[in-house]
Formats: structure tokens, C-alpha cells, sequence
């Protein structure tokens, strides 16, 4: 094997990891790693990364369940909501500016961390 | 009603591209008093049908690198394993807190990222 096969099972790894001792976030770690360490263009990676997560959080899933982890009668309502607006996401995507947004994003989410831990 | 509405701005968020899981599993549990491990896994089943649907659109675009995501699927079956059998083993609260400390550096990598 060689040097880039060690590096893409090591970043798959670590994004397995992430994705199923969160249930989420593995595309954080997939993208920047795709466009610093292989060179893929930013929405390539995008695109990439959601091939690679899919079959990961199938096997989360599974995992989840068999553990009583997934209650289906909440997530029912949630998917509903989640697929229409991801629809609409992906409409807004290029009529918005997505760097103001995401300045927005990275301070919702960096005030939310913090009562995340001191809940 | 509440639920819907968490999962339809969560969804904005994801099709965006800037990760729906980041906003879904705290407003779940803090708005909503859910464990840690139940919002994970919602969270989980929420993105199975819409990653389905962005993979298609892409594929057919061909915007995929398929040689690179062989590799890595490998290395990130193994790590979902492991990472998906500590989720249901480690304590709901400390779950929070690592999961609190996860997302605080994603906020700050945000933040101040360049550019591109």
C-alpha cells in the first residue's frame, strides 16, 4: 500500500469515528480533508463527502438501533421537516451570500457549544 | 409542530452544505429535552433520505471522486464501528459535553476560515 491509500483510510477512520460517536460530523472532518491533503476542489469534496458518509451512518444506524438509541416516532416528524427544507436549502444556495452565512453559522454554533457543556 | 420546524431550518442549513447535524442535535436537545444519544440518532435517520437524494443530483452532475471515497469508506466503516458502540456505552451527559467541545471547534474553524 501506498503513502495516499494510509492517508485515505486514516481520514476515513477518523470521520467514522466522529460520525458515529456524534451521529453527525463527519463531513466536517471529510471536506477539509479532501481539499487541504488530496487537492479536491471544495464542491467536489461536498459531493464526495456525502458518498462517503451514506454507507456510515447506514452502519451507525444500524448500530444505534440495535441499542434503542433511534425514537422513531420523534424522527418521523423531524425527517419530514429536514427533507422539505434541505430541499430549499439547496435552491438558496447560490442566491444567498453562503460566507455571510456561514460568519452567522460558526457564532450560533459556537454559543450553543458552550451551553452544550455547562448544560 | 416544533419537531417539524427544527428539522425543516436543520435541512435549509444541510442543503446549504454547512452541516445540519450541528444545529438538529442541540436544538433537539436543548429546546426539546432529548438525550443525547436519541438526538444523535435522529439525526442519523434524518439524514439517510436526504443525502440519498444530494448523492443522486451529484452523481449525475459527476461530481463525485470515486477514487478517492473507496479508500476512505473502508477506513470509515471501521471508525462508525467503534465511534457507534462508545455513543451507546459512555453516559448521556458526558456525551453532551464531548459533543459541546466537538462543536465548539467546528464554530471557531468557521469563523476563521479564509476564504476562498
Amino acid at each position: 500500500m501506498n503513502n495516499t491509500k494510509y492517508k485515505l483510510l486514516l481520514i476515513g477512520l477518523v470521520a467514522g469515528l466522529i460520525n458515529g460517536l456524534f451521529g453527525s460530523g463527519g463531513g466536517t472532518i471529510i471536506v477539509p480533508a479532501l481539499v487541504f491533503l488530496m487537492g479536491v476542489n471544495d464542491y467536489k469534496a461536498h459531493a464526495t463527502a456525502i458518498l462517503i458518509i451514506l454507507p456510515l451512518s447506514v452502519i451507525s444506524t444500524i448500530i444505534y438501533f440495535s441499542n434503542n438509541l433511534i425514537p422513531f416516532k420523534t424522527a418521523i416528524h423531524v425527517t419530514i421537516g429536514g427533507v422539505v427544507g434541505s430541499f430549499l436549502g439547496a435552491k438558496l444556495l447560490n442566491k444567498i451570500p453562503i460566507n455571510i452565512l456561514r460568519k452567522i453559522f460558526g457564532s450560533i454554533i459556537i454559543y450553543t457549544a458552550i451551553r452544550m457543556i455547562w448544560k | 409542530m416544533m419537531l417539524i420546524l427544527i428539522g425543516f431550518l436543520s435541512g435549509i442549513i444541510s442543503g446549504m452544505g454547512i452541516g445540519g447535524g450541528t444545529i438538529l442535535i442541540p436544538s433537539l436537545v436543548l429546546l426539546n429535552n432529548i438525550k443525547q444519544q436519541d438526538a444523535q440518532g435522529i439525526n442519523l435517520i434524518v439524514f439517510l433520505p436526504v443525502a440519498a437524494t444530494a448523492l443522486y443530483t451529484h452523481y449525475k452532475k459527476g461530481n463525485i471522486e470515486f477514487m478517492y471515497a473507496k479508500s476512505i469508506i473502508i477506513g470509515g466503516i471501521i471508525g462508525a464501528i467503534i465511534g457507534s458502540i462508545l455513543a451507546a456505552k459512555i453516559n448521556s451527559s458526558s456525551l453532551r459535553k464531548f459533543f459541546g467541545v466537538f462543536l465548539l471547534l467546528i464554530g471557531i474553524y468557521e469563523l476563521f476560515k479564509k476564504k476562498k
